[in-house]
């Protein structure tokens, strides 16, 4: 199993949700996150003092995928959520040893 | 306030009309301390809103108590000395029949009171920005209560009252540019060169936390404004309260836009902020004058005070003195220039009949208002430096390092602003009590609650 992270701009998240959704991906974890990578983050200013604001909104989503789908899956991520402009995000997978779901006990690929 | 201006043949009666109007104006001015908190309680981060809130609001409290047992004798009683007041008939206002005219006008001596009560209980109120973050709340309600009685009573004869050594050398403040706005700024100035600066000053982020209520407190005390300037001929008879009004609203417009087209070429925007400073700095500013120049003046009355206090509210951060809130930078810079620009753009038309040098006044007025300002200036400065010096040696003017970090709401006032508490935040109150017998006896007062609680 892997897990998929994808640390993305909030407002691409109802696109990268049908893209899962139509994937088949049945369940996912949202978060809200901040943060920033290469593009850093803005200046605000307040009677002529000026703040830098380094940390940008961002969601963080996670998905619990079997190995052979975890490629695809990446695609489909990357592809929901990109815009074109800096500050996209990035998606990343680690593998996972065990995953149980609470309700029945089931584990590995049948818990997801 | 105007001098007298009616004479003896004619003795003034009561006017129902100038009765309400005052009243409705004293009304407006009680408004502009809630606003006036809400303006700075926005401007403070999440952790000190209440604090901040609260040091406008206890004004309401501790200085309406002292202006009735004796701040209105101090202020407005029978001159000693040119420098203070005493009329034992004002002590509780106890000696005042409620159909009693205020000397020379058409309103009683209680609506007279009651709308000079509102301007003494704002004043101490602005000084509070100046200090926001980091006052023990019973050090700052100390200084409130001494401070109106050492500095703004006294300061408000000098300059309204008969026979007040400013009145008397024909320094015009029409409503309260020294007596308030030099006063307030200059002594928030004096308190903090004894408290310091707040713990990160320079160093951390303060960002103002809610530019909506900044936004709400400016409008309230714009609205609250025209009684504060209209309301101070006490009458409606001649006209000059309604110059005032007028002046009031256009000098109030271009100093908002002359403060977001100062900080659109300086920092390349337009900001909430700016137009709400801006807007103050406008109402601070016509206050001394409004009542003596035209409209045409007092745009650029307000145009030059908006531009002066965009630039001065940067000061703290050359000089390293931590004006929390820009008190400074918008009370007393913007009070001086208005008391000083009568001394260019006054008319003869209005309240006085002093001109200034642009209407052929040459120089007499303009040095009757450095006069003024100076001494005001002055005096509080000096004066509430010594009295937060006293508190602090005393019962100690700021909280703990720990505590101002932490947040001094809930250090002073056990509570906070706003409700983010996520897991586990807070946990309910206890709601029921054990039966009698398990853990004594219930009284009766409990009982009725539980009651109220299970319903």
């Amino acid at each position: 199993m892997k897990l998929i992270t994808a640390v993305v701009k909030p407002h691409r998240l109802d696109e990268i949700k049908e893209a899962l959704q139509a994937f088949g991906v049945h369940g996912l974890t949202v978060t809200e996150a901040s943060g920033y990578g290469r593009q850093r983050g803005h200046t605000e200013v307040y009677r002529g003092a000026e703040y830098t604001v380094d940390l940008v909104p961002k969601i963080r989503i996670e998905v619990l995928v079997d190995d052979d789908d975890a490629e695809q899956l990446i695609e489909v991520v990357v592809k929901a959520a990109r815009t074109g402009k800096i500050g996209d995000g990035k998606v990343w997978s680690v593998p996972v040893d065990t995953a149980v779901r609470v309700r029945t006990g089931e584990r590995g690929p049948d818990a997801l | 306030m105007p001098p007298g201006i009616t004479i003896a043949a004619d003795a003034p009666e009561l006017s129902a009309a100038n009765t309400g109007f005052m009243l409705i104006c004293s009304a407006l001015v009680m408004l502009m301390t809630p606003g006036l908190a809400f303006f700075y309680g926005g401007m403070v981060r999440v952790k000190s809103t209440l604090n901040m809130l609260m040091m406008s609001f206890i004004s309401l409290g501790i200085v309406t108590i002292l202006w009735v047992l004796y701040g209105f004798s101090v202020a407005f009683g029978t001159d000693h000395g040119s420098l203070f007041g005493w009329e034992g008939d004002y002590v509780g206002l106890s000696g005042l029949g409620i159909n009693q005219l205020w000397d020379g006008y058409t309103i009683p001596v209680y609506v007279f009171a009651v709308f000079q009560l509102m301007f003494a209980v704002i004043t101490p109120a602005l000084i509070s920005g100046a200090l926001a973050d980091r006052v023990k709340f019973t050090a700052w309600a100390l200084f409130v209560a001494l401070w109106a009685t050492i500095v703004y009573f006294p300061v408000a004869h000098w300059v309204w009252g008969t026979g007040g050594w400013a009145f008397e050398l024909g320094v015009i403040d029409f409503a309260g540019g020294t007596a308030v706005h030099i006063n307030a700024g200059a002594a928030a100035l004096g308190v903090i060169l004894v408290i310091g600066k707040r713990v990160g000053f320079k160093k951390d982020p303060m960002r103002p936390h809610s530019l909506p209520l900044v936004m709400l407190g400016a409008a309230l005390l714009w609205f609250g404004w025209f009684g504060f300037n209209a309301g101070s001929w006490l009458g409606n008879d001649d006209g000059v309260g309604a110059l005032m009004f007028v002046n009031t609203q256009v000098a109030t417009a271009a100093a908002m836009l002359a403060w977001l087209i100062y900080e659109k070429l300086r920092h390349g925007a337009c900001t909430t902020l700016g137009a709400a400073s801006g807007a103050v700095a406008g109402l601070v500013a016509i206050t001394p004058a409004g009542g003596s120049c035209s409209p045409l003046g007092a745009i650029a009355i307000g145009a030059i005070a908006g531009v002066l206090c965009a630039m001065a509210v940067g000061l703290k951060f050359r000089f390293g003195y931590d004006d929390s809130l820009d008190v400074v930078g918008v009370h007393l810079v913007g009070g001086i220039a208005g008391s000083i620009l009568v001394g260019f753009f006054a008319t003869g038309g209005g309240q006085s009949k002093a001109q200034g040098l642009f209407y052929g006044g040459g120089l007499d007025q303009l040095w009757k208002q450095l006069a003024g300002v100076g001494a005001v200036l002055a005096y509080s400065l000096i004066a509430s430096a010594v009295l937060a010096l006293l508190i602090d040696k005393t019962i100690g003017m700021r909280v703990s390092e720990d505590d101002e970090v932490a947040g001094i709401d809930q250090v002073e006032h056990a509570e906070t602003a706003y409700d983010f508490s996520g897991a586990g935040g807070g946990r309910a109150p206890r709601t029921t009590v054990p039966a009698p017998g398990e853990d004594g006896a219930q009284t009766t007062a409990q009982v009725q609650r539980n009651k109220k609680v299970d319903a």
